[in-house]
């Protein structure tokens, strides 16, 4: 089957199974390796896209259900002044330490901010709570997001 | 390899679950997740799939001649903010797994699972919901404690799918709902415990109590409500403890890893004394 879809700003076109997860169509056939996978059950956020501007987690999205849609991953990201502006945030409230979650923090984040620029501390752990880090605790990671939300930040 | 399909219309899903057989995927939170192979790897589907998340049939939310209606394809996330979903549902789904899942996740999906945990079946009893069935044969609606027929089953039939989830609109004067579980975002619901009533001057005019995951399917019992009906609220609230105890003998807890059968039924009559004393 052929799937279309919008990637980071580009149309591109699939061919394979739908079923396969859209993880590893993202890693394997479009080489995008932020897309990091940690339970593959939907519980961590570690392989989280936008999708229409919506974190998802894209371990258990087929990627038949994806056709017509606007994805993007952390690579189509980086050259934003948004993004920036987000990992200037993330390294001052030492958010960033094995750095395996960020990705997935960064895409959450942004999703969040695209919801609402000016979240409260609750909505910011409601929207960061598929989202699992091992190393700093959540808390460095909530301070990052409202200091990025102070900063005026805007999509 | 197993095939996927991806119809444009409802009729044309329609038609293929009635030749293929082929399995509805939603959301896939679900099935993805049951059918679960190695990294890299396809999913172990055995059936043929069909993709339904996107038929605009059966998405969206419609208030109507006293009925919400919620297309089945709808996801968790949507509904969570909007305003014509009652309350004890929204705040039910607000509730369950964490907001990028529920960016995915349909009520259809969580209605067919069937699961004993299932977040959307306790409001869902309470509010008196039906289910609407389509097949190349036409509809039919049955109300959701008869779709529901056991653990992981229903009364779907193989070529059916569910288009719409349908609630009469009424307002109750008192609304509760509560999910007692390990991990806010995402664990599986240990007890959970919906409770609705219309009190009027005092008096108990309607009242739906509605237990989840401490029984094979969700606990409700019209009979023991009808003893409620037409008393004053402090003669309730004077025994509290007595009458949710009448409840229990419906809760039958399956005894699992996630909280034992025992602390289960207390939880559940304790949430029930709770909405009594403190919101009734
Ligand atoms: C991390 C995580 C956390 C979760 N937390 C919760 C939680 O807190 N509470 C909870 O209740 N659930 C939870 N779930 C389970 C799941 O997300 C929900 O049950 C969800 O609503 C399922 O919807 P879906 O669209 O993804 O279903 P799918 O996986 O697409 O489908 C589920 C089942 O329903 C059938 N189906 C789907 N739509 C239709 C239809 N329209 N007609 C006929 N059959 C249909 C499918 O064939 C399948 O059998 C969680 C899941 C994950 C991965
Ligand atoms: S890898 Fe997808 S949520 Fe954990
Ligand atoms: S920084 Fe290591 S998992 Fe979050």
């Amino acid at each position: 089957m052929t799937i279309e879809f919008t990637l980071n700003g580009e149309k591109v076109a699939y061919e394979g199974s739908p079923l396969r997860r859209l993880i590893d169509v993202l890693r394997e056939d479009f080489g995008l390796i932020g897309v990091k996978e940690g339970c593959g059950e939907g519980e961590c956020g570690a392989c989280s896209v936008l999708i229409d501007g919506k974190n998802v987690p894209s371990c258990i999205l087929p990627v038949g259900a994806v056709a017509g849609r606007e994805i993007y991953t952390i690579e189509g990201l980086r050259d934003t002044e948004q993004f920036n502006i987000l990992m200037d945030c993330f390294a001052e409230a030492g958010a960033v330490q094995c750095g395996f979650c960020t990705p997935g923090m960064i895409i959450a984040s942004v999703a969040l901010l695209k919801h609402n620029p000016k979240p409260s501390e609750e909505e910011i752990r409601h929207w960061l709570a598929g989202n699992l880090c091992r190393c700093s605790g959540m808390n460095m990671i909530v301070e990052a997001v409202k200091l990025a939300s102070e900063r005026g930040i805007q999509w | 390899m197993v095939n996927g399909y991806r119809p444009q219309t409802l009729d044309e899903a329609l038609e293929i679950r009635a030749n293929t057989g082929a399995i509805p995927l939603a959301g896939g939170t679900d099935l993805m997740v049951r059918h679960k192979n190695i990294p890299g790897a396809l999913p172990k589907f055995e059936e043929p799939v069909v993709f339904i998340s996107h038929l605009e049939e059966i998405r969206g939310v419609k208030a109507e001649d006293g009925i919400v209606k919620i297309g089945a394809a709808t996801t968790l996330a949507e509904l969570e903010n909007d305003e014509k979903i009652p309350a004890v549902l929204r705040e039910a789904i607000s509730n369950m797994a964490a907001r990028n899942v529920r960016h995915i996740a349909t009520i259809g999906g969580n209605v067919c699972n069937a699961s004993p945990a299932g977040d959307t079946l306790v409001p869902l009893y309470a509010l008196d919901a039906g289910v609407k069935l389509a097949s190349t044969n036409g509809v039919r609606t049955l109300p959701v404690q008869d779709f529901i027929t056991g653990p992981g089953q229903t009364a779907l039939a193989p070529d059916e799918i569910l288009t719409e989830i349908v609630i009469p609109t009424r307002s109750f004067t008192k609304e509760y709902y509560r999910k007692v579980g390990t991990r806010k975002a995402m664990a599986l619901s240990r007890v959970s415990f919906a409770a609705l009533a219309d009190v009027n001057g005092g008096l108990i005019e309607d009242i739906r109590f509605a237990f989840g995951a401490v029984a094979p399917t969700v606990v409700r019992s019209r009979e023991i409500e009808k003893q409620f009906i037409s008393r004053t609220v402090d003669e309730i609230k004077g025994d509290a403890p007595q009458w949710a105890q009448k409840f229990a003998p419906l809760l039958k807890p399956i005894d699992d890893q996630r909280a034992s059968a025992q602390y289960r039924r207390k939880v559940a009559i304790n949430l029930a004394v709770y909405f009594i004393e403190e919101i009734l």
